[in-house]
């Protein structure tokens, strides 16, 4: 047993020093399994896979809280949460230790379920919501050779796993007897099956042009380098358009402002949460970010490179850092959005879904099928552009010609 | 039989036996759903990853929410009074346990049953996507043709509704 130690140790001594700062989790997992009887590597490595999702997306989530409730105080010209720091200390970390108290808060308030409530409905679907929303961190690879199960089909597993989010918004809204709720889930069902179309189609192109539904494939396809700018999707034409539906449906199926329906604040209460309180309500929290994180991760891995860098001079900050830092970037434009955007109507919201978004994204599949079949000509860059932005312009310009859309006039403003 | 495949046979059952059984509509159609995730565990458990995700995609995602949907706007969620069993449920069970001895006797033994287990087929999802894009081109087609159809089919029937009620809601 303690020769397997010494030759995880021997290899890592060989590594260069960058290698050793982007490997260092891989290599203390395989330490701790190199301590291990053979039965139990599996289980063990499963455990220490899952212990990693489990103490670091929480922790991200925790953080992503303060900076939202402090980005949007900057955006609506007020502070945000700015007293509490460290804990019996006179530390105040600008407020960012805000999460704790939150978190205690919400463990030590009472559970009301109500009294026309179907119980056992009512109490299963929070978990219900949380389950598959982990499963999806499964396939993301995280970094290099951080990939927890790296199944062939893995996009169409996240894809899948997150059809099951639909069932656990039903049975919130539905089992709390409650219209607001039922209404909220009406709401959020309608808009994820609409958006999860666009969703899909957008990712097709990147399995179109990989020839592989394996998410570390579809990274290693991106990871070169040329004139020290990497090759990513998102630099391409069908690519861009790609992206930017995908995050366009993701933020819908998040359900995240703009696309805020299923719990407007102000229509209807909290949506299909609207009759949960407690740490039941921090569940569906807590799920809906992580669920937002992991669609976010999702579009990095397809269109941003997964977690190679932009420029091939910044090769040396580790891979889980690359990946880490362009979520939070992308979880910042997302409050950036929230905080400036006003919220859609139901038939704008359908309008968008499937007379502009629809179309656009087939259009794009059409575009990657030139694109992989033009050869490595500089022509089908202009051809592909060209395309696009011809579809794009069309069906914009087509859509506003039936809004009838005049210069805004107000009657009491002025 | 190995410890998942009892686990994941047992919750497979336990569900169905629960969606057959349950007073609540809405209740059948959620252990129904559960019914369909274990169906897919079962297929993953066999190796056939584009199946048992499929599976999942198409049946936890859509089919479960369209079943869930259709009671919610047909019918109010009381529920019924009357018995779970028909009044002839003997009869049903047995006649059910007679034709099921008969096929099982069948089919064990039957000669077109090769004895030796046949080498696993390399069903991966690429080959599984080649195949559908070479040699199974024309059902795909067709099916594609089959479902167009049907949504085509599905618009104009809710088209003629809208238009008859407004015609009926002018003055």
């Amino acid at each position: 047993m303690s020769d397997r130690i010494q030759q995880v140790i021997e290899a890592f001594k060989h590594l260069s020093l960058v290698d050793k700062l982007d490997q260092f989790f891989v290599v203390l997992k395989q330490l701790v399994l190199a301590g291990v009887p053979e039965g139990w590597q599996p289980l063990v490595s499963g455990l220490l896979s899952v212990a990693l999702v489990l103490g670091v997306f929480p922790g991200v989530f925790a953080l992503i809280t303060v900076i939202e409730r402090k980005g949007l105080g900057r955006i609506q010209n007020r502070y945000g949460p700015n007293r509490v720091g460290i804990p019996f200390t006179k530390i105040r970390l600008c407020g960012f230790g805000q999460f704790i108290p939150d978190g205690i808060k919400s463990l030590t308030k009472e559970d009301i379920v109500p009294y026309a409530a179907d119980h056992a409905v009512h109490f299963l679907a929070p978990i219900v919501m949380l389950i598959p929303v982990l499963l999806a961190y499964a396939v993301l690879p995280f970094g290099r050779n951080m990939t927890i199960a790296d199944y062939d089909a893995g996009l169409l597993f996240f894809f899948a796993v997150g059809g099951a989010v639909e069932v656990s918004v039903f049975m919130a809204g539905w089992s709390s007897h409650n219209k607001y709720s039922l209404l909220g889930a009406m709401r959020a069902i309608a808009q994820m099956v609409s958006y999860e179309i666009p969703l899909i189609l957008s990712a097709v192109t990147v399995v179109m042009i990989v020839g592989s539904l394996k998410l570390t494939d579809i990274v290693a396809h991106q990871s070169d380098y040329t004139c020290g700018i990497a090759h990513w999707y998102v630099f391409t034409p069908w690519g861009l358009a790609g992206c930017l539906l995908f995050f366009i449906a993701a933020l819908a199926e998040s359900n995240r402002c703009p696309f805020d329906l299923p719990e407007a604040e102000s229509e209807i209460i909290a949506g299909y949460f609207t009759e949960y309180s407690g740490f039941k309500f921090a569940l569906f929290f807590l799920g809906e970010y992580l669920g937002m994180f992991a669609i976010i991760g999702l579009g990095i891995t397809l269109f941003l490179g997964g977690w190679t860098s932009p420029v091939s001079f910044l090769t040396w900050i580790p891979s889980y850092v690359w990946f880490l830092a362009k979520l939070v970037a992308i979880v910042f434009v997302f409050i950036w959005i929230r905080g400036t955007l006003p919220r859609l109507r139901m038939d704008q919201l359908m309008n968008l879904a499937w007379k502009f978004m629809l179309p656009l994204a087939l259009i794009n599949i059409l575009v990657a099928g030139v694109w992989h079949f033009m050869g490595h000509d500089w022509q089908r860059w202009l051809v592909c552009g060209a395309i696009i932005s011809g579809a794009y312009i069309g069906l914009g310009r087509g859509l506003m010609q039936n809004q009838k859309l005049g210069k805004r006039t107000y009657r009491f403003a002025e | 039989m190995s410890l998942p495949f009892i686990l994941i046979a047992s919750v497979t059952l336990l569900a169905a036996a629960a969606a057959m059984s349950l007073r609540n509509l809405v209740h059948c159609a959620l252990a129904l759903t559960v019914t369909f995730a274990g169906l897919a565990a079962l297929y993953l458990n066999l190796d056939a990853q584009f199946a048992g995700f499929a599976q999942i995609l198409v049946y936890v995602g859509a089919v479960a929410i369209l079943i869930v949907f259709a009671i919610l706007l047909t019918r109010s969620g009381d529920t019924p009074n009357q018995a779970i069993l028909a009044p002839g449920w003997i009869y049903g069970i047995a006649i059910s346990a007679l034709v099921f001895t008969a096929l099982g006797w069948a089919v064990l033994n039957s000669s077109a049953l090769p004895k030796p287990a046949a080498p696993a087929p390399e069903a991966t999802v690429k080959n599984i996507g080649e195949w559908l894009m070479s040699k199974y081109v024309l059902p795909l087609e067709v099916i594609g043709l089959l479902l167009t159809a049907a949504m085509i089919g599905a618009v104009i029937i809710a088209l003629r509704e809208m238009k008859t009620k407004m015609e009926g809601d002018r003055p």
